[in-house]
């Protein structure tokens, strides 16, 4: 039987509602505007070495350079109103009882408590700019893994952190991951010795808490040989009615044989932009997965790539989109299958409604020599109504004979004969459409782990039952 | 109050196309119906349109259960009164699993049974193996390559769990071999006399179902309108000569 109707009724539903606001502190607002000052006062306030304040600077001077991109959904993003650096509160809690009551109380609403004893090996809360709650399981601390905010492993562990910081993703790679290099604050640091098995997955809860916000996170993940790790991420904020924009790297480096899961579950509020460069490098016989739940924001440009570096690396990226009214979801897929005998899986769903516009933008390049290399790439997208909209835009470069690459793609509507059959049974039409559409997401619900593949269900159920109301 | 389902001067059309042409017919708890003729003369057609599928236009008529004028009503609000339809053609549901669609419907109508999953899981496995059907098929997709056999149990099954009051029973026996159609009549059997009696309307055109379950009356539509009704004898008749001589007489 299938193991997640089972656990339905035993996991709490509450982990990515977060339409409410946390009333913290907040010591330091920064005024909205973007310039020197503003980067060298990030950078003084965290108290950081000086090479960091002249990557910041530099950046800075690569961002202003640089055009927005253009070939995607329409950006009237006004970078003078976003305000750089918001600090709810001057803490670094290692135990929940530290945090003062109110973020306390927003996290514990969250879920996040209850899920770090349950099913984490640790986790870390990202609050507006910076980092304010990180735990890790004992066992795994004294082997040697780290888990950690990112500005704390600048501090702890400078060489390592200056190692992996903007490697794979070079400051200069676009617009965004330069303002990254500018502003970047708050973000996970993980990194797994050798032949270190992080069993449970470990988890930051970023959340946005105040009205044209910014929120710049960075994120590493150091898996080294023959390690594994899984790793999730939860995005919530309440609603306001100014834009907020939310622009992330992550960089993920799997070493030779070890293997890391990302999993984000993104439910962020309809007035932020959420636009992150998302990238892992993958050395011999790695293994890299992707997994994303795009639900929320008002516009999402995400194309996570794994560089399959190494013989025998493999890359699988799997995508829910969901694009509902005025939201554009931008996603999709980038694997360079740079050695022989790499693979990659792209799986890719979307679903357009009420007006909403879903697009799959991928990329996969199999050069000369990238012996016996296999792709297989899946998009489908469902598309609920006439005002809904979905583009595919595949790209596939294949310069090596040895080497196979499929392709599949689908676009259909959901049928009324459909409707009317579950309808009979006793469903409304909105559960009935929903039930549709999540059996649409089941390739991509079934792989991922199931506490997540059910938090999903309910958030996706959520939206779509309330598909004939208003709006 | 006993139940009953009646329907008045039905009319309705699809595309512009008026397909029934005056219906009456009047169902009472418990009883069972036969619905014959011949093939594209409106039974589905009528069976769609008691269940509410809104592709079809209903132009003239009223459908009333228990006095309730449910014409207008929504699909989904008809089956929790207690209607159900078996399809001539189930419908695939691409991802959803049996067992999912059985639990679901099941919580929509009886939202206060609070059966566990474990509970749950034995007591539809119980009922599927009364049917005489293939547990493996609750962990596969609604439909997703069932042989024809399948997808007719996997019908009665369903209304086996929901208990519905009257069910419209549409051409359960068609596409079947002689085996499968006699394990299908079984397990219909079994479903509408466990009691309370179901009332249901029975429809086919063919004779060889009916030998299972004895109905109480029999109707023949033809063209959109029943053109004759009668008891069990009447089936007979058709058996032996179908339906031109009714044609004739008209
Ligand atoms: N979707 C449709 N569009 C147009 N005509 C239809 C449609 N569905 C049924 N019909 C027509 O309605 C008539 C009755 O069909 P149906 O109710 O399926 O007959 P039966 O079940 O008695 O074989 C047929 O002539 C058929 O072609
Ligand atoms: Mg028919």
């Amino acid at each position: 039987m299938d193991k997640r109707e089972e656990l339905k009724d035993i996991i709490p539903e509450k982990n990515y509602n977060g339409n409410f606001v946390t009333r913290a502190r907040y010591p330091h607002v920064f005024e909205e505007g973007l310039s020197k000052s503003v980067v060298e006062e990030i950078s003084e306030i965290k108290k950081e070495p000086e090479w960091m304040k002249r990557f910041r600077l530099r950046a800075l001077e690569i961002f202003n350079s640089k055009p927005i991109p253009k070939w995607g959904p329409p950006l009237d993003l006004d970078f003078n109103k976003i305000r750089y650096y918001v600090l709810p509160d001057e803490v670094k809690a290692r135990r929940w009882e530290d945090l003062p009551q109110e973020i306390r109380e927003t996290y514990e609403r969250l879920g996040l408590p209850e899920m770090e004893k349950k099913y984490l090996s640790g986790s870390v809360a990202v609050l507006d700019s910076e980092g304010v709650y990180a735990n890790i399981k004992k066992q795994l601390q004294e082997k040697g893994v780290i888990y950690l905010d990112t500005d704390s492993a600048l501090q702890k562990y400078p060489d390592l952190f200056k190692e992996y910081f903007m490697n794979i993703v070079p400051v200069g790679d676009n617009k965004f991951s330069a303002l990254n290099g500018a502003v970047w604050s708050g973000g996970s640091f993980i990194y797994v010795p050798e032949n270190v098995h992080v069993d449970l997955p470990l988890m930051t809860y970023f959340r946005m808490n105040l009205q044209s916000e910014g929120q710049f996170e960075h994120t590493i993940i150091i898996a080294e040989k023959n390690s594994s790790v899984s790793y999730i991420e939860g995005c919530t904020a309440p609603i306001y009615n100014t834009s907020s924009l939310h622009s992330a790297v992550v960089e993920v480096y799997v070493k030779e044989n070890a293997k890391v899961r990302f999993t984000t579950v993104q439910n962020w509020s309809h007035d932020i932009y959420n636009l992150n460069t998302e990238r892992a490098r993958v050395e011999k016989n790695g293994k890299m997965e992707w997994v994303g739940g795009s639900l929320g924001s008002k516009v999402t440009m995400l194309y996570p790539s794994s560089y399959l570096v190494g013989e025998g690396a493999s890359a699988s990226h799997l995508t829910i989109a969901l694009a509902s009214e005025n939201t554009w979801k931008d996603n999709g897929a980038k694997v360079l299958h740079l050695a022989p005998n790499t693979s990659s899986k792209v799986i890719s769903k979307s679903i357009s409604m009420k007006g909403g516009v879903s697009v799959y933008r991928g990329l996969i390049r199999i050069p000369k020599g990238a012996y016996n290399a296999k792709s297989h790439v899946q998009c489908d997208a469902l598309i609920l109504d006439e005002n809904s909209k979905n583009f595919t835009y595949p790209h596939n470069e294949v310069y090596e004979e040895t080497s196979t690459l499929t392709h599949e793609a689908s676009a259909g509507k959901i049928g009324e004969e459909q409707l009317f059959y579950i309808m009979s049974r006793g469903l409304t039409e909105d559960q009935a459409r929903s039930m549709i559409v999540l059996g649409f997401l089941d390739d991509v619900l079934k792989e991922i782990p199931l506490e997540f593949s059910l938090e999903l269900n309910r958030l996706i159920k959520l939206q779509l039952e309330r598909y004939g109301g208003t709006g | 109050m006993s139940d009953v389902l009646e329907i008045v001067d039905l009319h309705a059309e699809i595309e512009g196309k008026e397909i029934l042409k005056g219906i009456n017919l009047r169902l009472e708890k418990g009883e069972l119906h036969a619905l014959m003729g011949p093939n594209g003369s409106g039974k589905s057609t009528l069976a769609h349109v008691i269940m509410g599928d809104k592709r079809y236009k209903i132009t003239k008529g009223a459908i009333f259960f228990n006095g309730l004028d449910i014409t207008n009503l929504n699909t989904d609000e008809r089956s929790k009164l207690g209607l159900f339809l078996t399809f001539q053609n189930p419908i695939e549901l691409s991802g959803v699993k049996l067992f999912t669609f059985l639990r679901t419907a099941y919580s929509v109508h009886f939202p206060n049974d609070n059966k566990t999953f474990q509970e749950f899981i034995t007591f539809v496995q119980s009922k599927a193996k009364l049917l005489n059907m293939d547990t493996s098929l609750l962990s596969r997709n609604v439909n997703e390559g069932f042989s024809g056999g399948e997808k007719k149990k996997s019908e009665i099954l369903q209304m086996a769990l929901l208990k519905p009051k009257f069910a419209i029973v549409d051409e359960i026996d068609s596409g079947l071999d002689v085996d499968a159609l006699e394990a299908v009549a079984k397990s219909l059997k079994e479903t509408i006399y466990t009691e309370p009696k179901m009332g249901s309307l029975l429809i086919t055109h063919y004779m060889r179902i009916l030998k299972y379950l004895s109905p109480d009356k029999v109707h023949v539509l033809m063209n959109g309108k029943i053109v004759m009704s009668g008891d069990y004898g009447l089936a007979l008749k058709i058996e032996e000569k179908g339906y031109e001589w009714i044609k004739e007489k008209n």
